[in-house]
Formats: structure tokens, C-alpha cells, sequence
């Protein structure tokens, strides 16, 4: 048995693992294109604010990968035979496989006005995007950052930690508006202000300038112009599907899988960012660009490669990151219709959280902590938390484990309630309930 | 109970700095290395973080830095069962 993952991220590293807690003799080839292998891409956000060395955000060592036993090819798949069960592979010779799986990622969304191609101006997408930012990162230069999501704000955040002026582009009128309600991206947007960030709202970069092929400057969609030394962008990203697409793969924005991660092709599976998996909570197919999400998917489909079955149960995505610093938790249902600063999703991000029926919202705190729960009939149908993370992780459970809280909805709804305090008080009579029984 | 005292319950550095480990929550973690670059005994944090297995190694001195580091709060002390249990 020949198993091939294509993609260096945590779901093809999650995948040979599951492969090999099943299989110890199989052969594993893991293909890739990206020179640098398997590192935590989240992690890009502390090495541009300069918490971290680039070399910290590798988590296997050489000596990791020989216990796994597997081979690693270096180079670009161009092309799925499917009828015949091989890859083509630039340059190299053709890779047969019996079970393949797709775990290729997504990429940003590329900007297109006039001028984006010159130096200067830069995306988040992988290791070597932050490596180039980092190059040319001076203190007092000035950098224009558009897009929305958490990838725009980590740019953001990385220039400021490297003195920079900051000129943050929004569309619309606020930041992160299908997400964030109005309350949350005002604390989010005065965090920034305070940093020195500038924000100009319903604004519109409709051309780079330049000279000598570098960044000069951005003009506005009204012929305002803003000189700057930089131009960074985050406006979403884009699921890789051409090559499934071109081997007749059944796709969608990704590609589509079944419970096993499992195409329409019985011997290829797809996990991660590329795959659009089924949510029993909206009964629909939905993408996520989440690490834990494609971890557990690249292991459900390591599994089934093997011959284990064992569905992938998306539970309610959540991520845990920083927005202007503040350490913020995103839960479940939590907005709803598009925000005019990305196209479709950015990193870090999930399309279940824009899922939100008719909820009723209870929350607590006006300044830097604050709770704002999505109540539904029975249960809570997503959470923000922000600042103080304490009860994130209680949170996390009761909106993932669809634990009733008829009897504390009441109290929720009510006036001035004390939210925090209620769902303190329910998880730690829940959890002793729960022990108890 | 009020929130203060809900968040007391949580077992401090004070109280776990002889008999108690850190514990990760991996759902949450990303592997970005800030535990293990900043664990001043070099102990592999993350690592344990991808196993979701509790930090008991020799030469943890529970400092706290990598929780304290964590950007997700994957981390937390937690007093060990064997002798601390209910003191936490």
C-alpha cells in the first residue's frame, strides 16, 4: 500500500500520524512544494511582531519525521491521472498511489488594482511573505494595510511592533463587521487608535503608485492619496482546489468531502483548508481555515486511508487570538452577512461563525473585558469572549457539547444580568453534576 | 459564587510550585513554539501540548513563563491529584 499526502501543513502531518497508528509497514510519501516544510503558520504573527525567531515555529525535528517513516518530495504536483492512479510531478518522475489525500491549503486572495505588483507590496501567506515583510520592515516608514480579519490585523500589529506608521484601510465602517458586533470592533478599533494606528474608513485603495518599480504611495477610490513606504494586504483567502478541479473532482469554494473526508473519488481524500466539509449543525458544507479543524481532519483522514473508519464530527469551530492585543476567544454562531473588507474567509477564520440564526444576545462588560453570548432555545449557539479568557474555555464546552441551559436561559436574558457570573456559576455546578453521575 | 471566586478556583503558581504541573488544552494550541522558546530549562512545551499530555518532567520548576507566554491560553497549572487534591 502506497499512501501520498500532498501538503506540508497540520493536516498532512496529522494524516501520516493517523496512517501510522494503524499501518506501521505502508509506504508514506509526503509531496510538497513549500521549501520550508512543516511550521505553524499562526505562528507568523509572533515572529513578525518579533516574539518569536523564525526558527522556533518549526515543531518537529528531522529526528521527529524518522520515527514516522515516511519519504518527502520536493516539488510541484501538476497533474492527477486518476484512471491510472499516478501523479505528475514537475520535474521528477510520475508517483503512483493507492490512497491519496489532497491537504494542499488555501492562499490569499491576490489584490487587483494597478500597481500591486510592485516591491513593496506584501501578503501573509506563508513563511517566506513574512521573511520579506521582515526585510523590509524600517522604524518611521510608513505602510498602508488593507483587508479585514484577523490576518490584516496581524500585519498591522507586526508594523507597529517595528515602529512603523500605520495607515489601516477599512471599507466599510467598521472593522470585522460579520463577525464582531458594533461594540467589539469599536474596542478593537480605539485599541488601535491608542497604538497610533491611523483608520480611514469607507476607504478604498484604486491604485498603487510608484516609482522605479518601488511603493510610493496608494490613491483612494476619492483621489485622496496617502504616501507610504509599504502596502500590505489581507482580503481572504481562496481554498487550492485547481488540481482537484482539473482531475474532475466534485468542488465547491473547496473541495467537497464526505463525514470520512473522502471525495468523490473513493481512493482520494482532501483535509485542511482545501476541503469543504459537512457541519451537522447548519446541515451544510462549510470551510474553515482553522489549525484544529485541519488537524482533526487530516487524522479522521489518515484513518480511513488505512482502513479505519471514523467520520470527522465538526464540532463548533473556535479560535483563540489576539485582535489589537486583546486576547479574544471566538465561539459557535456569532454574526452573520459579509463584511465588505474580505472576499469570502481569511485565515484564522470559519464560516460557521457567520451562520447565526434568530438568537437572542446576553452580555456583560463595556470596556476591555467582554462576554457576549448568542442564545439560542436551548442552548448557546456561539460565545465572544474578550480580554479575560477565564471563562473561554467553559464556554468552548457548553456551545460545543449543546449542554441544555434551559435552566439558566431566564436568568441570561435578564436585565442587566450578570452573565459572566451565571455561566460561572452553571459550568461549576454542570461539572460537578457531570462527575457525579 | 461570584466570578472572583470563580476564577480563584483556579490553582495559582504559588500553590502548584512544589506539587503540580502545567496541563495543556491541545484544541486550542497552534504550535507556535512561544512556550518552548521561552521555558528557560529548554523543556519541549509545545510538544506536549501536541500529545495533550500534562508537562511532568524532571526539570520543570513550574516557573509559569509558559503560561504565562501562551497567546491562547492552552496552558494552565494544575495541582497534582496525588497530593494536593482539594487544595486547589
Amino acid at each position: 500500500m502506497r499512501y501520498v499526502i500532498i501538503g506540508f501543513g497540520v493536516a498532512g502531518i496529522a494524516a501520516i500520524e493517523a496512517i501510522r497508528s494503524v499501518d506501521k509497514e505502508g509506504e508514506i510519501v509526503l509531496v510538497g512544494d513549500d521549501p520550508h516544510g512543516f511550521y505553524s503558520r499562526p505562528g507568523l504573527a509572533y515572529f513578525l511582531t518579533g516574539e518569536l525567531h523564525d526558527k522556533a515555529l518549526y515543531p518537529r525535528t528531522a529526528n521527529d519525521f524518522k520515527k514516522l517513516n515516511f519519504h518527502t518530495i520536493r516539488g510541484r504536483v501538476t497533474r492527477i491521472v486518476r484512471d491510472q492512479r499516478v501523479l505528475e510531478i514537475e520535474g521528477k518522475s510520475p508517483l503512483a498511489y493507492d490512497r491519496l489525500l489532497l491537504a494542499v491549503g488555501a492562499q490569499a486572495m491576490p489584490m487587483k488594482v494597478p500597481g500591486a505588483e510592485l516591491e513593496g507590496v506584501f501578503k501573509l501567506d506563508h513563511m517566506e511573505d513574512a521573511k520579506r515583510i521582515l526585510a523590509h520592515v524600517r522604524r518611521g516608514k510608513t505602510v498602508v494595510v488593507v483587508g479585514g480579519g484577523i490576518t490584516a490585523l496581524e500585519l498591522v500589529e507586526g508594523f507597529v511592533s517595528h515602529g512603523m506608521k500605520v495607515h489601516y484601510l477599512l471599507r466599510g465602517d467598521r472593522y470585522w463587521s460579520n463577525v464582531l458586533d458594533e461594540q467589539e470592533s469599536k474596542i478593537v478599533e480605539h485599541r488601535l487608535q491608542e497604538e497610533k494606528v491611523q483608520l480611514h474608513y469607507h476607504s478604498e485603495i484604486v491604485e498603487v503608485t510608484g516609482q522605479h518599480g518601488r511603493v510610493n504611495g496608494v490613491r483612494l477610490q476619492d483621489d485622496k492619496v496617502l504616501k507610504c513606504d509599504l502596502v500590505a494586504y489581507a482580503i481572504g483567502i481562496r481554498p487550492r482546489v485547481d488540481l482537484a478541479k482539473q482531475a474532475g473532482l466534485a468542488i465547491d469554494r473547496g473541495i467537497l468531502v464526505n463525514e470520512f473526508m473522502q471525495t468523490d473519488d473513493p481512493n482520494i481524500f482532501a483535509a485542511g483548508d482545501v476541503a469543504q466539509a459537512y457541519d451537522p449543525t447548519t446541515g451544510t458544507s462549510v470551510l474553515d481555515s482553522l489549525w484544529t479543524p485541519a488537524r482533526q481532519q487530516g487524522r479522521s483522514a489518515g484513518l480511513n486511508m488505512a482502513g479505519k473508519k471514523k467520520a470527522y464530527v465538526k464540532s463548533a469551530p473556535f479560535n483563540v487570538t489576539r485582535l489589537a492585543g486583546l486576547t479574544t476567544t471566538i465561539i459557535g454562531m456569532v454574526g452573520r452577512g459579509r463584511d465588505e473588507d474580505l472576499v469570502g474567509i481569511a485565515r484564522g477564520d470559519s464560516e460557521t461563525w457567520r451562520k447565526l440564526p434568530d438568537a437572542i444576545v446576553a452580555q456583560a462588560g463595556f470596556d476591555i473585558n467582554r462576554l457576549r453570548l448568542l442564545v439560542g432555545d436551548k442552548t448557546l449557539l456561539g460565545a465572544i469572549v474578550m480580554g479575560n479568557q477565564k471563562l473561554s474555555f467553559p464556554l468552548e464546552k457548553i456551545i460545543s457539547d449543546k449542554v441544555d441551559i434551559s435552566p439558566i436561559r431566564e436568568k441570561l436574558l435578564a436585565p442587566n444580568a450578570k452573565v459572566g457570573d451565571i455561566v460561572a456559576d452553571f459550568w461549576t455546578k454542570y461539572q460537578t453534576a457531570t462527575v457525579t453521575q | 459564587m461570584s466570578l472572583l471566586n470563580f476564577l480563584k478556583r483556579d490553582a495559582d503558581r504559588h500553590t502548584v510550585l512544589s506539587s503540580g504541573h502545567v496541563v495543556p488544552d491541545s484544541d486550542r494550541c497552534v504550535q507556535c513554539g512561544i512556550c518552548s522558546y521561552n521555558c528557560p530549562i529548554g523543556i519541549d512545551v509545545r510538544a506536549h501540548a501536541w500529545r495533550g499530555e500534562p508537562v511532568i518532567h524532571s526539570q520543570c520548576i513550574t516557573c509559569g513563563e509558559c503560561v504565562a507566554r501562551c497567546p491562547r491560553g492552552v496552558l494552565r497549572f494544575e495541582a497534582t491529584d496525588l497530593f494536593a487534591k482539594g487544595e486547589a
